[in-house]
């Protein structure tokens, strides 16, 4: 690789950001713009009765009111549960859902008129705890009436392959362990925030922060009833995403329609509290696991019973049904494996997608059993994972197809590293090492939306002035694929990246990406940059190959320079360009990532496809003070399977951002709600690690160079999360003998049992 | 409302403001000065960080009268873009920033704390930023940059 591809290669929107000049939603101002006011809901579940707008409409700035039967068709990310409304109709089913709105003239006047907006209720029965949601109840009392069986379970996914069960029963040692998860959320620094501007040729445009512009431009335009083609949706500089900004959102359907009515720009920003409450985060998880294994440590099979805690919408909560069972089929080979995941309703904020999706909390108990089997076997636990990896080109027992695979690699690097050999199991009480590895997905194969287009496109143009331009739908969330596609065209075309400049997000001018969740983005749109720059080279070396008298295949395209190793050609970029533009003009190229076809043909088959998938293997020190039960993470050390590092300062951040948040849920996070509210909304209470809780972490990066993906890379942002909790709490047990069967690891926890166990 | 004379960035002007409202309400909303962020608005996250006569304040808990009299100085006001100041020049160099969105306030604490701290050790420099929240990072790289804006500092 001559270019910067492989090379640590700092943000192209780095300055921007440590000078304050780049620009997040927030930051836009247009003129005569008008600012959203929202009335929530006191209730977890009741009946709306009346609703009286009267005194809002008459409060001093206000321009516009608007209330759920104004908009009462539903959207969602997932159109088979598009369960929600922009505004409560009928129903209100948590405490904080939006009942109503009105955009005035100052942010002051919104907020006040909104209070001025008179609701009357009529509370039904709430739920709250999810186990009364699987019991039949009251149809009256249902929280959404599509639910089936008088119940308010939203999902059940379940898949059973080779009766798992019988296997276990015959396992010379078998393990149940029962796991409890409280939710956690994204706390993203910058909030919500969305802004709509009703154009003069009837068209509208929302500049919002989102990962997914394409299916709010979707979302956008069945809700207010727009034809496609008259929606734009722009995505700005996005202060973190994690999977809370991966759904179209009641705000934005809001604003856009208050600019709709009011035909001016209006601007809605939650403040932080609203982003709590507004939550998408963790679903709160229950899990019953039993894993078997034979007297070598080969595992026999896994079964396990989960129940997630969805919250009182839909969002993504039918793939993370799925993901908590499917995602197990990784890093060991089981080959007799059953799940059944079910997903209640509940009167609480909506649960959905958070980085690692649907996969953090079961990689945890299993990471946890398996720790208990090895010493039930008497296996040291990193051999015993050795012994059961999946090999690289295989297909798992729910037929996900693996191609490369560096789990091994992973797994050998962090035990040499941290000296796991000489200390573990021989360390002063109190002190522990732990392992715990990974696997996810990169990029899901299957769209959310079926149909016949690629999963992206990007267009790269070259016009007289020799610049590149890079047309991507693709969302730069501060994972930095802005700063990929800048390398990959620079990289392809041997011009220095400031060559390169991009317009990316914005659904009127850019392909469509379907956005950054399911770490999908270096893979799939980094194939597409790389295919739209070859072609676009392509073109240029026929032009002046034509010119020149010499063959294509035999022009280089290196450090600004074009060129064939025999002299013939040897000329600037800009000599090029003219060449290449001369009798047509600007170059338009297109390249496009499709998904190969893949996957079994049972039902839930296409759950967890993905053209590639990332491993890892992570080990924590902690020290465990048995007197306070407080839990210290020392060190982390961290190797994670990418492929190919493309930009490896960009890795190592996902890496360490992922141990960031792996660790506050592992030991301290925690969404705490009394009767349905949330109780802990703010950075006080909601506990995340800061500066001074960072351990020291050392960060290796295994390069398996998958065959499909872009010059070998797979995903970064999301498998890292994984090991790190279970590592944590095998560490743990190391340190001080115990099990934490309970996430977070909080003190009081650990306490009791270390006086449980005497 | 209030007429005030306020000094921003070596800058006096004259600006109306309400009788509660915060410095951040007013560099943002007034001033048109967006660099400086608001994350959480109740001092537990440093994003909104600015310098009072050269020391860190919340602008979130700074009500914008009592800024009066004194030199005001935002994000936007550290550096041109052609001239970062070490601390900026390293965020951006060892990728101590992601999203960006918590950076400003990063780079607003980083300055005036390597003033009063010129050759802090990795775990001063943990102490010296423990008001910020990072939700991207995991904080490593952004305590490298500051530990090279040291030394960058001091060569
Ligand atoms: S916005 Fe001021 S401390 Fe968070
Ligand atoms: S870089 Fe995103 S919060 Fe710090």
């Amino acid at each position: 690789m001559s270019g910067p591809i492989g090379k640590p290669t700092p943000y192209i929107d780095g300055v921007q950001k440590v000078t304050g000049k780049a620009m997040y939603t927030d930051d836009y101002r247009f003129p005569n713009m008008l600012y959203v006011g929202l009335l929530r809901s006191p209730h977890a579940h009741a009946h709306i009765k009346h609703i009286d707008t009267s005194a809002a409409e008459t409060y001093p700035g206000v321009a516009a009111v608007t209330v759920g039967t104004d908009l009462p068709i539903s959207f969602g990310i997932l159109p088979i549960s598009s369960d929600e409304n922009a505004m409560a109709v009928e129903k209100v089913r948590y405490v904080g859902e939006i009942v109503a709105a009105v955009a005035a003239e100052t942010m002051e006047a919104a907020q006040k008129g909104a209070e001025k907006i008179i609701v009357e209720y009529d509370p039904v029965r709430a739920f709250i705890d999810p186990g009364d949601s699987l019991e039949v109840c009251d149809p009256a009392e249902q929280i959404h009436s599509h639910t089936k069986g008088g119940k308010n379970i939203h999902k059940t996914a379940e898949l059973r392959f080779n009766e798992p069960e019988k296997a276990l029963e015959q396992s010379p040692f078998k393990r149940t362990g029962s796991f409890k998860f409280a939710g956690v959320t994204h706390a993203f620094t910058e909030p919500h925030s969305t802004i709509a501007i009703w154009n003069g040729d009837e068209t509208l445009t929302v500049i919002s922060a989102t990962q997914v512009p394409h299916y709010l431009h979707r979302n956008l335009s069945k809700v207010l009833e727009l034809p496609m083609h008259r929606v734009r949706v722009k995505k700005p500089a996005l202060g973190g995403g994690f999977g809370g900004k991966s759904d179209p959102f009641a705000h934005e359907m809001i604003t856009a329609y208050l600019s709709m009515k009011t035909k001016r720009p209006v601007k809605c920003t939650f403040s932080r509290e609203e982003v709590f409450i507004n939550n998408h985060g963790r679903h709160p998880t229950t899990i019953d696991m039993s894993v078997g294994c034979d007297q070598d440590g080969i595992i026999t099979a896994l079964d396990t019973d989960t129940i997630i805690d969805g919250g009182a919408y839909g969002s993504f909560g039918v793939v993370t049904s799925y993901y908590n069972g499917v995602l197990l089929q990784g890093p060991y080979k089981i080959d007799k494996l059953g799940f059944r995941t079910r997903r209640a309703y509940t009167n609480k904020p909506q649960c959905g997608a958070m980085r690692g999706h649907g996969a953090v909390n079961p990689r945890y108990a299993m990471e946890v059993i398996l720790d208990m089997l090895a010493h039930d076997a008497g296996i040291d636990p990193c051999d015993l994972r050795e012994k059961n990896f999946l090999e690289e080109n295989t297909v798992t027992v729910g037929q996900l197809r693996i191609t490369s695979n560096g789990v091994r690699d992973c797994l050998q690097a962090v035990r040499k590293k941290s000296d796991w050999d000489k200390l573990y199991g021989k360390q002063p009480y109190g002190r522990g090492l732990g392992i715990g590895c990974g696997f996810y997905i990169s990029g899901s194969a299957l769209p959310i939306i079926w149909n016949h287009y690629p999963q992206t496109v990007v267009h790269a143009k070259l016009d007289f002035d020799g610049r590149i331009v890079m047309f991507s739908g693709a969302s730069d969330i501060g994972q930095g694929s802005d700063t990929m596609l800048t390398q990959i065209a620079s990289e392809e075309l041997g011009v220095p990246m400031n060559y390169v400049q991009l317009e990316v997000a914005d659904t009127k001018t850019t392909p469509v990406d379907l956005g950054s969740y399911s770490s999908r983005v270096t893979f799939m749109v980094g194939n597409a940059a790389k295919m739209a720059s070859e072609k676009l080279r392509n073109e240029m070396a026929k032009a002046i190959a034509k010119e020149k008298d010499v063959s294509t295949d035999d022009i280089v395209f290196r450090d600004n320079k074009i060129f064939t190793e025999d002299g013939a050609v040897d000329i600037s970029w800009e000599d090029g360009v003219e060449a290449a533009l001369a009798g047509r003009g600007a170059i338009v190229e297109s390249g496009y990532y499709f998904s190969p076809k893949m996957g079994g043909d049972f039902k839930g088959s296409g759950a967890g496809l993905s053209p590639a998938y990332s491993f890892g293997a992570f080990i924590s020190d902690v020290t465990v003070n048995p007197s306070t039960g407080s839990v210290k993470v020392e060190k982390i050390w961290a190797a994670h399977d990418c492929g190919k590092a493309l930009n490896p300062l960009a890795v190592e951040g996902q890496i360490e951002g992922s141990i960031h948040m792996g660790l506050g849920q592992a030991i301290s996070e925690d969404l705490r709600y009394v009767n349905g509210q949330i109780v802990n909304a703010n950075f006080f209470d909601y506990r995340i690690p800061y500066s001074v809780d960072t351990p020291d972490m050392d960060v290796t990066i295994i390069e398996s160079n998958d065959s499909e993906g872009p010059y070998g890379a797979k995903e970064a942002g999301e498998g890292p999360i994984h090991p790190v909790l279970p590592s944590i709490g095998n560490a743990i047990y190391d340190a001080v003998g115990i099990r934490m069967m309970e996430l977070p690891i909080t003190p009081d926890k650990v306490l009791a049992k270390i006086q449980e166990k005497g | 409302m209030e007429k005030v004379q306020l000094n921003v960035n070596g800058f006096p002007q004259v600006v109306l403001v309400g009788s509660h409202e915060t410095i951040l309400e007013t560099l943002r909303n007034r001033l048109n000065l967006t660099g400086t962020k608001q994350c959480c608005d109740e001092g537990t996250c440093g994003s909104c960080t600015i310098l009072m006569d050269g020391k860190p304040v919340l602008g979130c808990l700074t009500p914008t009268v009592r800024c009066v009299g004194k030199e005001i100085v935002t994000i936007e006001g550290v550096s041109s873009g052609d001239h970062l100041h070490p601390v900026q020049k390293q965020l951006v160099q060892n990728g101590g920033m992601q999203c960006g969105f918590c950076t400003p306030g990063v780079v607003m604490t980083a300055i005036p704390y390597l003033k009063e701290n010129p050759d802090p050790s990795i775990d001063d420099i943990k102490e010296g930023l423990s008001g910020n929240l990072c939700r991207c990072t995991g904080y490593k790289k952004i305590i490298e940059a500051v530990k090279n804006a040291a030394e960058e500092l001091n060569g």
